[in-house]
């Protein structure tokens, strides 16, 4: 695909590959075209999309690219891929205990497998493997549970044992006796990680090349209504922007749009605290995941060890976190894998994640005509990224979920029929 | 590392407490009154906002009481604290200090 | 030996009188106590120190402390061995093993290096442009970027030493002990505030150690911080830290700080910590943490021997290494005259110095050309030649407004080039706790500007260059900080300060050059992370405006030094391409830590045996004896099953299940959760929170109760007893014993205060052993006196206080497994004492103690539910068929209303049956699916899994429960479990599986 040097998108951008750097190498790298424009907001759009993250970008992409709408804005109030995108320890992987789940994380896999390729811009999904860990007969029995259930589901996994577990990973601590001991666990090969800010830059070169707008530091402010109240357009920093349709994907600040737009959300906003030590000599080869002690684990191809841990209990907007998140991670981290105990922590940060009562993402029309919410995926959007902009720029370009995104509808709640991911991983005996 | 004023035992640490979410929730007297709608609002639907927020916190590591506080989500400013049952302080008039995000 | 060559005569704050061996890549050499790393090696004429990340450049010291972005070192061997040090940072000690990093084979000669031939290929982000075809291919390119990126390496063994943390709350804290530090401790001290003043060097002084033109009261700056100091000493509430980074800003005042206690000894000590994390609050904090220099921008500025201005000058003063013979000084204001003086005065020949600015003037302008010195203003350097070492500079005149050149450049010979880009506070910790920077128009520098927490920057953190300002300035907040924290003082005097004054600084954030930037040699910003101006413009070009695209599209600023050196720069370069001015491209946000910091300190002693609080019994110690075999039940370590020598795990629990129906078994149940419930409302309480009624229930009897949440999903269940009209013991799941006394709690707190309950959690207080089987009752006859036993008199769900085996007792006729059964309650300091006389007595009935597989077995074998098993959130008790536990004429319970709503009345619900498979030795594993129609692979719908299985000895076949969808509607449907390679044939019955009538819960 890359080999085709002459190849250009719908609206002739170069494409990116090893003889365009070539080729640019003799110009100094001085002919190389913007990765998308920076245009102002036109009057009005076919269609609107709020937030500018990967969920967005890709909404946008698919809108053009799938549905033929290609008359689309969108707004971001930061800078493109600055909120969670950017934020998170980007794990991806589809093992899901509900077939609700397993299908649209699922869909999205197989979209970020051939997602360079597509976009023609490198994202670094990498399939190293993810690997969950059991440290309990109870964790077992729920892991058994889970492998099953995404088996039967057509999708890939293998329990692991703890002696299996040592090959893949050396430098667990395998230690029969230690407090939460390694008792096996299952790997979903297929699943890995990629390059967050890639994803949002490769979406929005791509969306752009259809012609979608990517408006940046522009707010949101107010939603414009009719008089059958269905929406009109978007009131922004920048003025007054209209469509017909407007979907909103503002992972973090979705509470703050739904009230502006008159109704409450099933959601509260909570800081997700992640850190990466400095960089090393690669010493750790998959994703390593642990509910038990409540932390994750990869390196980043810089060499950097990406750790993640639960969220803060508390509400907030401040991207930032307590101490005591980051110490009980670190301990957690020295317990299950010694050597990092020398290493050094470089950087923490935080996120806001919105999170649902039953951890399972909302993909819905809402009590407005024209205005659709993609929200509440908690601490693991970013995995669905590619299958969340796939099956909700279906709904914003039909009006109707399909069938992957109708389980995840705002009715749930009324009705009681949810996806209650994390009731699975709960412990009692 | 939030410093909560427990009403009972003092300032602590956010470590010692835990979270109940919104406050003055009240759970609708008699329940077989309610639509679906209005049970699913009491279960599941909270306001949620950037800014000054009434919620509930219990000192878990003390006296294990639950309280009420006026706290922004923002800046975590907290402006106010007071018991269960207590009246809840007005908000602030003017909206609390706008930050950026970085 | 010649080593020591650039150390100066005489000078310096080293101690001359103990020299110290180090090695560096194998070889050996001398320094000083009082030594850094880096100027140990600097005295050794060691230049080349470090391999840059990407190009592998040959790369030198071009700072003196936290701020280096070059040189990187691994230290010592072994599980002791640290990657990533930076060598400014490191004292030196007797023995020191250090090596260079990212280089291979060796530092001089390294394959690496082939990078930079191919740089052209590898501007900014190239690797998101290419590497995708074949697509297959990425991981095999990934393996390859992976084992050439990453820097130093870990160790490979866990960690031999300890670290621990201290919580200490302040009146002031004060980051930073340069002269603003001091003064503000100083200050504030004398009003008797609780203040601690931590610093991240080996001593206090900050800027003022490698200064020697500055006077203080008329005397060396050293002895001003060595009088300050004792004073400071003196104080009981001062506490000073040295080696301690405070490197971290949470909200409401909290900060932490590492202390390297025993780093630079060398050797851990075994009674000290290696290094330990202070956990502060603060009532008031004073900043004071200095001001880092800035690199200019020219072609090949990291060439070895490019250096700070302020390095190149502290190296000197402070440490007596001349880092050159022939240094060039390249400088935007006064302070690369201050540099040149101090060299020459140590008999380095300046090469000359190249002023950015038209009309250098001044006494130190004056004072250098006395010496001499020869001073090209309205300069520009254009770049630096030379490989492993500079070995001269291009130099040319510029045009007035510095963006071109006015004449042809020329070679200066040059051994070292000194650089003076201005200075930057650290405002990092300020950032960190949310303070609002604003930009100096004077300084060309970020400046804090509106405080978040309760906060001052003092000095240079604050834009204040100068001693006197620096000591005024923290004067006055080490005053405010202590009346604020509630002490009262007077304001001590400021010392009069003698020292050079300073012009006005010339900005070029990138000089002019003789070719366009990108198109000859590199013009770095980034050092660490080989980000070069031309990086920064093509970002630029390709639409990565915003400083985070920048940042992140260029890695500036992502290194190990978090962009210390490189931040403004790289900001102004990307405003010029911009067309911006520097305030409206933005600033970035610092993220704790302040420098990188040991994960082991924030670990400290919470991880082996300290991780998780270990939850035992009282009978565990007879557990253990028996090497029962234990199952982690949350925090709780609970006997699984009692192997006897060569018993299978399933010939164990076959031999206990039978036991408990054939003789007598003993198992501890002290796990579960126990709520004293009291109060005149009790009763009307559980009946709220409990699904059945229980306004009527007799003293001293027992009922079952189920929890659910208002959503209308079961949460927990167990076996509650009226002990008096106003009193009730209540049991929960093992697991659920403290979420529900704080779900219970909070119910009665906030929704329903009117009603006078108190609960109190005995779960800790009472000890229960639960025997079993037809014996149970002659056995519990034989040690308990007091309470007649008889079924009429202590009936099936009754309770009865005695005393058994001389213990005081409560005594629950309840049963788990449908024998006849005792639950005894003891006070938990008996519990091992009754456990003992139960098993002796119980000897001659052949007492068989069982854990909890067979515990589960045995239940199973009833159709009783486990919590957690049976459940998982989503299942309500009419999924479970447990309608008759259901109250239909209570008003309402917790529950009753979400069990009405629409998709939890759906017939196709999952809903727990029992599965018996044709093969009644086939097991089920648990956790398998139930398919309607099988497909020869997936995927295939699934109808749910299976929740508990079990071989049971008792119905003398595998017996199994599981919750599918329409469950019970299918009792008598063959089903299907595809297993990976097999399929297994159930049929879907009932989940009664063992004693149908219930006749044996009687005896």
């Amino acid at each position: 695909m890359a080999l085709g040097m002459g190849r250009r998108g719908p609206t002739g951008k170069p494409r990116y590959s090893i003889f365009a750097l070539a080729r640019n190498a003799l110009s100094y790298h001085e002919n190389w075209q913007a990765a998308w424009r920076s245009p102002e907001p036109k009057p009005s759009y076919d269609a609107i999309i709020v937030g500018g993250g990967g969920h967005g970008l890709a909404t946008a992409y698919y809108l053009a690219s799938v549905h033929g709408i290609r008359n689309v804005a969108v707004l971001e109030k930061g800078w493109i891929g600055g909120g969670n995108t950017g934020r998170n320890t980007t794990i991806i992987r589809s093992n899901y205990l509900w077939d609700q789940s397993a299908a649209i994380y699922e869909h999205a896999l197989k979209l970020w497998e051939t997602m360079s390729q597509e976009l023609n811009f490198n994202v670094m999904f990498s399939q190293r493997g993810v690997i969950t860990l059991a440290h309990s007969e109870h964790e077992l029995r729920e892991m058994r549970r889970r492998v099953e259930a995404i088996r039967l589901n057509g999708i890939d996994t293998e329990v692991l044992t703890a002696a299996d577990i040592k090959k893949l990973v050396p430098i667990i601590n395998t230690d029969p006796s230690i407090r939460y001991p390694v008792m096996g666990g299952f790997i979903q090969k297929r699943g890995g990680t990629a390059r967050h800010d890639a994803v949002a830059w490769g979406y929005a070169r791509a969306a752009d090349d259809f012609g979608v707008d990517i408006i940046q530091n522009c707010e949101v402010t107010g939603f414009r209504r009719g008089a059958d109240g269905a929406i009109q357009g978007v009131e922004t920093s920048k003025g007054f922007i209209g469509a017909k349709k407007v979907g909103c994907v503002a992972a973090g600040h979705s509470a703050v749009l739904s009230e502006m737009a008159g109704f409450k959300l099933p959601i509260q906003a909570r800081p997700l605290q992640a850190l990466v030590s400095e960089p090393i000599k690669p010493c750790i080869d998959t994703v390593v995941m642990s509910n038990a002690v409540h932390m994750y684990i990869s390196q980043s191809d810089k060499g950097e060890l990406v750790f993640g841990a639960g969220t803060d209990s508390y509400n907030s907007y401040a991207q930032r976190g307590s101490l005591n998140i980051v110490e009980h991670l670190l301990a957690a981290a020295v317990e299950l894998y010694p050597i990092v105990s020398r290493l050094r922590v470089l950087r923490t940060w935080g996120g806001i994640v919105d999170t649902c009562p039953d951890a399972s993402p909302i993909i819905s029309k809402t009590p407005v005509p024209g205005l659709y919410f993609n929200c509440g995926w908690g601490t693991g959007g970013f995995k669905a990224t590619p299958g969340s902009g796939h099956v909700f720029a279906d709904l914003v370009a039909n009006g109707q979920p399909n069938a992957i995104a109708a389980p995840f509808s705002l009715e749930r709640f009324r009705t009681g029929f949810l996806v209650d991911e994390h009731g699975a991983a709960g412990v009692a005996h | 590392m939030l410093l909560i004023p427990c009403p009972w035992c003092g300032p602590r640490d956010d470590a010692e407490f835990s979270y109940g979410n919104e406050a003055h929730i009240v759970r609708p007297a008699d329940p077989s009154a309610t639509s679906d709608e209005q049970w699913a609002d009491y279960l599941y639907l909270r306001n949620n906002p950037k800014g000054p927020f009434r919620e509930r916190w219990m000192h878990a590591a003390g006296c294990r009481r639950w309280f009420n506080v006026l706290r922004d989500t923002n800046s975590h400013e907290i402006l106010a604290v007071y018991k269960v049952g207590g009246t809840p302080p007005a908000e602030p008039t003017a909206p609390a200090k706008k930050e950026s995000q970085g | 030996m010649s080593d020591q060559t650039n150390r100066t005569p005489s000078g310096g704050r080293i101690d001359r009188s103990r020299p110290l061996t180090f090695r560096f890549d194998g070889n050996s050499f001398h320094g000083f106590a009082g030594d850094t790393l880096a100027s140990a090696l600097l005295a050794n004429d060691i230049h080349l120190v470090g391999r840059s990340f990407k190009y592998h450049r040959p790369r030198g010291l071009l700072g003196l402390g936290s701020e280096e972005p070059n040189a990187l070192i691994q230290l010592a061997r072994g599980n002791r061995t640290e990657p990533n040090l930076r060598a400014t940072q490191i004292e030196l000690f007797d023995g020191l093993d250090a090596a260079s990093q990212n280089r291979w084979p060796s530092l001089a000669w390294d394959i690496g290096a082939v990078n930079s031939a191919l740089h052209r290929l590898f501007p900014a982000g190239f690797y998101y442009k290419t590497f995708m075809w074949p697509a297959s291919f990425w991981r095999t390119y990934e393996e390859v970027i992976r084992h050439a990126a990453g820097l130093g390496k870990a160790p490979e063994g866990p960690d031999p030493d300890r670290y621990e943390k201290i919580h200490i709350h302040a009146d002031v804290l004060i980051a930073g002990g340069g002269p603003a530090g001091l003064a503000a401790a100083l200050a504030a001290g004398r009003s008797g505030a609780r203040v601690i003043l931590a610093d991240e060097q080996a001593e206090f002084g900050g800027s003022l150690l490698g200064e020697d033109d500055v006077l203080i009261g008329g005397a060396a700056p050293a002895e001003w911080v060595a009088a300050t100091i004792a004073e400071l000493q003196s104080m009981p509430e001062v506490t000073l830290l040295l080696r301690t980074t405070v490197n971290g800003y949470y909200d409401h005042n909290y900060l932490t700080a590492v202390e390297r206690v025993t780093d630079h000894l060398g050797a851990a000590i075994p009674t000290l910590p290696r290094q330990r994390l202070w956990k502060i609050r603060a009532k008031r904090v004073v900043l004071a943490t200095g001001a880092i220099e800035r690199p200019l921008v020219f072609r090949d500025n990291d060439r070895p021997g490019v250096m700070l201005s302020s390095a190149m000058r502290g190296y000197a003063v402070r440490y007596g290494v001349l880092a050159g013979r022939r240094p060039l000084i390249v400088t935007g204001n006064d302070d690369g005259y201050r540099t040149a003086l101090a060299l020459a005065a140590r008999h380095a020949t300046v090469a000359g110095i190249v002023d950015l600015r038209a009309d250098p003037s001044g006494a130190l302008v004056d004072a250098a050309r006395a010496k001499g010195i020869d001073i090209l203003a309205q300069h520009s350097v254009v770049g630096a030649l030379g490989g492993k070492r500079v070995e001269a500079a291009q130099v040319a005149p510029m045009t007035a407004d510095g963006k071109g050149l006015a004449g042809a450049a020329r070679p200066i010979d040059c051994d070292a080039i000194a650089m003076v880009g201005g200075f930057n506070p650290t405002v990092h910790l300020f950032s960190q706790s949310r303070g609002k920077l604003a930009w100096n128009e004077t300084l060309h520098a970020f400046v804090p500007n509106i405080s978040h927490e309760a906060e001052t920057s003092v000095g240079g953190c604050n834009g204040e260059l100068t001693v006197e300002r620096a000591l005024k300035d923290g004067i006055k907040a080490g005053l405010e900080a202590a009346r604020a924290s509630g002490h009262t003082a007077r304001q001590p005097a400021a010392p009069k300060v003698e020292e050079p004054t300073l012009g006005t600084h010339r900005a070029l954030w990138t000089l002019p050059s003789d070719k366009p930037i990108g198109h000859k040699g590199k013009h770095f910003v980034d050092f660490q992370n080989d980000v070069t101006a031309a990086d920064l413009m093509l970002a630029a070009r390709e639409g990565y405006r915003s400083v985070e695209h920048v940042k992140r599209y260029t890695t500036t600023g992502m290194g190990t030094d978090q962009g210390k050196t490189s931040n403004v720069n790289a900001l102004a370069i990307l405003g010029d391409a911009l067309g911006k001015d520097i305030p409206a491209v933005g600033t970035t946000t610092f993220r704790p830590p302040y420098t990188p910091s040991t994960i082991g300190v924030y670990a400290g002693r919470d991880h082996g045996a300290l991780f998780d609080p270990v939850r035992t019994t009282p009978m565990d110690p007879w557990h253990r004896a028996r090497v029962a075999k234990v199952e982690h039940v949350g925090q709780w370590m609970r006997a699984w099953y009692y192997p006897k020598p060569g018993e299978s795990f399933r010939q164990a629990v076959d031999r206990e299940v039978l036991a408990a129906r054939q003789g007598v078994g003993i198992l501890d149940a002290t796990t579960l959760g126990k709520i004293d419930v009291r109060g005149k409302d009790a009763a009307e309480f559980l009946n709220r929170v409990y699904t059945n009624a229980w306004l009527k229930l007799g003293i001293g009897r027992c009922r079952y109760g189920l929890m659910l949440k208002d959503d209308g999903m079961v949460m927990d269940d167990g076996v509650t007893t009226r002990l008096a009209d106003d009193h009730f013991h209540m049991t929960t799941t093992t697991g659920g014993a403290a979420p529900v006394l704080g779900w219970l709690e909070e119910f009665l707190q906030t929704e329903w205060p009117e009603l006078e309950v108190h609960l109190t959690s005995v779960t800790e207080q009472w000890a229960v052993a639960s025997i079993c089987g037809p014996k149970c009752r002659d056995l519990l006859a034989e040690l308990c006196r007091d309470i007649d036993l008889t079924n009429d008199a202590f009936p099936f769900m009754a309770m009865r206080e005695g005393t058994v085996a001389g213990i005081p007792a409560r005594v629950f006729r309840i049963s788990f497994t449908g024998e006849m059964s005792f639950e005894i309650n003891v006070p938990s300091r008996y519990g091992l004492a009754l456990w003992e006389a139960l098993m002796a007595a119980g000897e001659r009935h052949g007492i068989t103690p069982y854990g909890t597989e067979a515990m589960h077995v045995l239940r199973a074998e009833k159709g009783f539910i486990i919590v957690g098993q049976e459940t998982d959130g989503s299942v309500t008790p009419i999924d479970l068929g447990m309608d008759w536990i259901v109250s239909k004429t209570k008003a309402d319970f917790i529950g009753k209303r979400g069990l009405a709503r629409p998709d939890l009345r759906d017939p196709n619900r999952k809903q727990l049956v029992g599965l018996l498979t044709e093969d009644p030795n086939e097991v089920l594993p648990e956790g398998a699916h139930l398919v309607e129609t099988l497909k020869a692979a997936p995927p295939m719908a699934m109808l749910g899994h299976v929740t508990s299985s079990y071989y049971s000895p008792n119905a003398g076949r595998s017996i199994a429960m599981a919750l599918i969808k329409g469950g019970h509607g299918r009792k008598g449907q063959a089903l299907h479990v595809p297993l990976a390679g097999r399929t297994v044939k159930v049929t879907v019955t009932d989940t009664l599986f063992f004693d149908p009538e219930g006749s044996r819960r009687d005896g």
